[in-house]
């Protein structure tokens, strides 16, 4: 009886001992040798797995970043200046800080703005919508609203907002990893620069469309009537294929375009007093008619807000950009 | 009678409610506008050849074709173009079109437009091809294939026998079946002018049980014309019968490999209307401006059903609002067969080569219910008539594996909606596997356009 178990403890350790003594020399043998960065550089990444980057993880984006001769083309939207700052310290390479990016939903075309011109029950996803026809209002190039970009977002930045039926950024959760904007069919979303302390000027709408087509689909739409480029002292504004374009690079925030837009396209974000209309429009009359008497006119929009302080938190001008291109 | 013949794999068996069946086509009157969309058929749009403030001939080309894949289109009237700019298509969408203010119906000359029958076939077969691509014909069964490709296989391709496509077996249309009616001889005549340019090969008109009247009708007609190797084959009725590769199946019993060309069975398929289109082409130099359409549904009476004939450009609402307007009941207005046809997202636009119908769908027909799980019975799979596995199919795209789509075959799906037909949950399999079988195309078409840029590199390295 007691033999037997003797017996046995002997005979598994043992084997213990030689199966240890194989796997040994096995790892030994096929040991893979790892660039140790790679393990320090995924740490110290958000580990969010999103594919932000156009890696397929932390992991692939660590990989590329060691193997790479510098960090231009590699750069985690979601870590953000912070991260890579520390990635650059691991590698020993300079990083080109970008400004922070937040997705910008351009369509305003709300149930009240955009009425239905028919009724879609088919399946809630907006690839499958856009693939059958152009949507339920007479835009053909707005939000489609089934929120495949909702169901994209990983960080829980979206929602669809239930009143106008578009989808809302939460932008303390958006991490700019741009999900959102390949989940979009119509191109609905873009990736703009934060702004400093988040305020920011965009055209709320893609339609391209001429005016009364545009106008009547929609209440908000841009009409293409060019009237914010022609106000614009800082050239920021570009209008093609009858659609406003903003160059945040460019954009000073003065929010003239905003006052003058007719259909309310123009739209400003996160500023800490609304905008006055007929101020801003008096200053621009007051700018017209100087420049008509002949007096000098001065080249920074006189009520920039970045003028002053705040200068120095200016977008980067070669902030990119995912501009809308006519196909 | 062999009451056998069918394809052999899935297939349902809707109710066929070919309700305006006992309707005469009768020509509708012109509008005073006519909207002619440049894209009438598959492949590249056609460029317009007109410019603004021209006039116009009935049958003059004012768009010709824009590559190898499309066709010439013809002035459906006479009269000024307005203008050349885009306008919402059938879904919406932005489609160039070229607007026409009608002044009359004088026909461009040469034209032959009394109703004689004219039964010579012509031997000159590069010239018979010549007039059919000049005329603009189509195929008409629902792709809108340009046909002078389709009857030009290639010196490789050995074509052994020409199918007539008259199985209809979407439900509620009738055009087919009227036209096979009416028109009998000269669709026998088109497919003797097809069997001709195909080097006389065994011709076969399949038409379905159903029509018994359609099938009497030709078998009567080819007695009296005297054409040899045509016959009438008497297929049993079932959905998709008039899929190209189901009816290969039930009328020839080959199968038609994944990606393979129906030619490479030996086999030709063109519809009753094509060959009519054909005919008048041919024998009567008349070019595709006209079709049949059947405006039907389940909620319009019978005495509003009609089946017309009309001319390319014409907007539905036009022909909706001469048909007695849209029913109260309607809940959704489709173009072409309930199966397969799309919702009309906007009746202001103008029909094609290819239109087939205005049906008019009640809600009782066309509620979506709410989707349930899969439970796993597998109606999807015995239904579908390319022996594809929906269910498997619908979970790989929701997981987004698009590798194992294409293993799974989602691109050989012909999108006849039999799976989603069967589900006793509701799953919308067909949206799911069409958007699947798009990014699986997508991935075959990515592939073959880099074999060929590797394939000239090499050359070109060659040559160096």
């Amino acid at each position: 009886m007691n033999s037997t178990i003797i017996w046995t403890i002997v005979i598994l350790a043992g084997l213990g001992l030689v199966l240890s003594l194989v796997l040994y020399l096995v790892a030994k043998k096929f040991k893979v040798e790892e660039d140790p960065r790679i393990d320090e550089v995924e740490k110290v990444m958000p580990g969010a797995n999103c594919g932000g980057c156009g890696f397929a993880g932390c992991r692939a984006f660590a990989e590329a970043a060691v193997k790479a001769p510098n960090l231009d083309n590699n750069y985690c939207p979601v870590g953000g200046n912070e991260v890579m700052k520390q990635v650059a310290a691991i590698l020993g390479y300079e990083i080109k800080e970008k400004a922070p990016m937040v997705a910008v939903v351009r369509c305003n075309g709300s149930c009240a703005n955009r009425p239905a011109v028919n009724i879609y029950d088919g399946v809630k996803s907006c690839k499958v919508k856009a693939a059958l026809y152009s949507g339920d209002t007479a835009c053909s190039f707005g939000c489609l609203g089934c929120g495949d970009c909702v169901e994209a977002c990983q960080f829980g930045a979206l929602s669809m907002n239930p009143e106008t039926g578009l989808p809302q950024v939460d932008e303390s959760k958006c991490t700019a990893c741009g999900a959102c904007v390949k989940a979009c069919p119509k191109a609905v979303i873009e990736l703009r620069a934060k702004g400093p302390r988040g305020m920011r000027e965009f055209v709320s709408c893609i339609n391209r469309d001429k005016g009364p087509v545009a106008k009547k689909a929609c209440a908000a739409a841009c009409i293409g009537c060019g009237i914010c480029a022609k106000t614009c002292t800082h050239d920021a504004i570009t209008v093609e294929n009858n659609v406003a374009y903003i160059d945040s690079g460019k954009c000073k925030l003065c929010r003239e375009c905003e006052a003058v837009c007719p259909t309310g396209a123009i739209h400003g974000v996160n500023f800490p007093k609304p905008l006055d209309v007929e101020a801003t429009k008096a200053r621009i009359a007051k700018r017209k008619a100087e420049a008509a008497s002949g007096q000098p006119v001065a080249t920074k929009g006189p009520g920039s807000m970045v003028n002053g302080p705040l200068a120095a938190q200016a977008v980067p001008s070669d902030a990119p950009i995912n501009k809308v291109v006519s196909k | 009678m062999n009451k056998n013949v069918t394809f052999s794999i899935g297939g349902i068996h809707p109710n066929d409610n070919k309700i305006a069946r006992g309707c005469a086509i009768e020509a509708l009157p012109l509008p005073q506008t006519l909207y002619v969309s440049v894209a009438q058929h598959l492949g590249a749009p056609a460029k317009p050849v007109v410019a603004v403030g021209d006039k116009v001939k009935t049958g003059q080309v004012i768009a010709e074709p824009g590559g190898f894949i499309s066709a010439f289109v013809h002035s459906p009237a006479s009269g000024t173009v307005r203008s050349i700019a885009p306008r919402k298509d059938l879904a919406g969408n932005w489609m160039t079109h070229i607007e026409i203010s009608v002044e009359g119906d004088e026909w461009v000359e040469g034209v032959d437009l009394s109703d004689t029958l004219v039964t010579g076939i012509p031997e000159d077969i590069p010239a018979t091809l010549e007039k059919i691509k000049a005329c603009g014909v189509v195929g008409l069964g629902g792709a809108t294939f340009p046909t002078h490709v389709k009857l030009n296989p290639g010196p490789q391709a050995h074509p052994e026998c020409l199918i007539l496509n008259g199985a209809e077996c979407e439900p509620f249309l009738t055009s087919d079946y009227r036209i096979m009616l009416e028109k009998t001889k000269e669709i026998i005549v088109g497919a003797a002018i097809m069997q001709k340019v195909l080097g006389g090969v065994k011709t076969v008109i399949a038409i379905e049980e159903n029509k018994p009247e359609a099938i009497e009708a030709m078998r009567k007609a080819l007695s009296e014309l005297p054409y040899g190797n045509i016959s009438v084959l008497v297929m049993k009725k079932r959905y998709p019968q008039g899929g190209e590769k189901q009816l290969i199946d039930a009328v020839m019993r080959r199968q038609v490999k994944s990606g393979a060309l129906p030619v490479s069975v030996g086999a030709v398929v063109q519809n009753v209307a094509t060959s009519l289109a054909v005919y008048e082409a041919v024998q009567k130099n008349k070019p595709l401006i006209t079709n049949t359409l059947t405006v039907t549904g389940d909620c319009l009476p019978v005495e509003r059903q009609h089946n017309y004939l009309f001319r390319i450009g014409m907007p539905l609402s036009f022909i909706a609002e001469y048909a007695g307007g849209v029913p109260a009941e309607a809940a959704k207005i489709v173009s072409g067969g309930p199966m397969m046809g799309k919702a009309i997202a906007n009746l202001d636009a103008a029909t094609v080569k290819g239109s087939s119908s205005i049906l008019y769908l009640s809600g009782k027909l066309t509620k979506r219910r709410e989707e349930g799980s899969c439970i796993r019975c597998g109606r999807c799979s015995d239904a579908c008539p390319m022996g594809l596995e929906p269910f498997l199919l619908n979970r790989l795209y929701k997981a987004g594996d698009v590798e194992g789509l294409e293993a799974n075959a989602a691109q050989d799906c012909i999108e006849c909606g039999c799976c989603l037909y069967s589900c006793p949950s509701f799953i919308p399999l067909l949206d799911n596997i069409r958007m699947a079988k798009g990014q699986v195309m997508g991935v075959i078409r990515a592939r073959a356009a880099a074999a060929k840029a590797a394939a000239d590199a090499a050359k070109n390295e060659n040559k160096k």
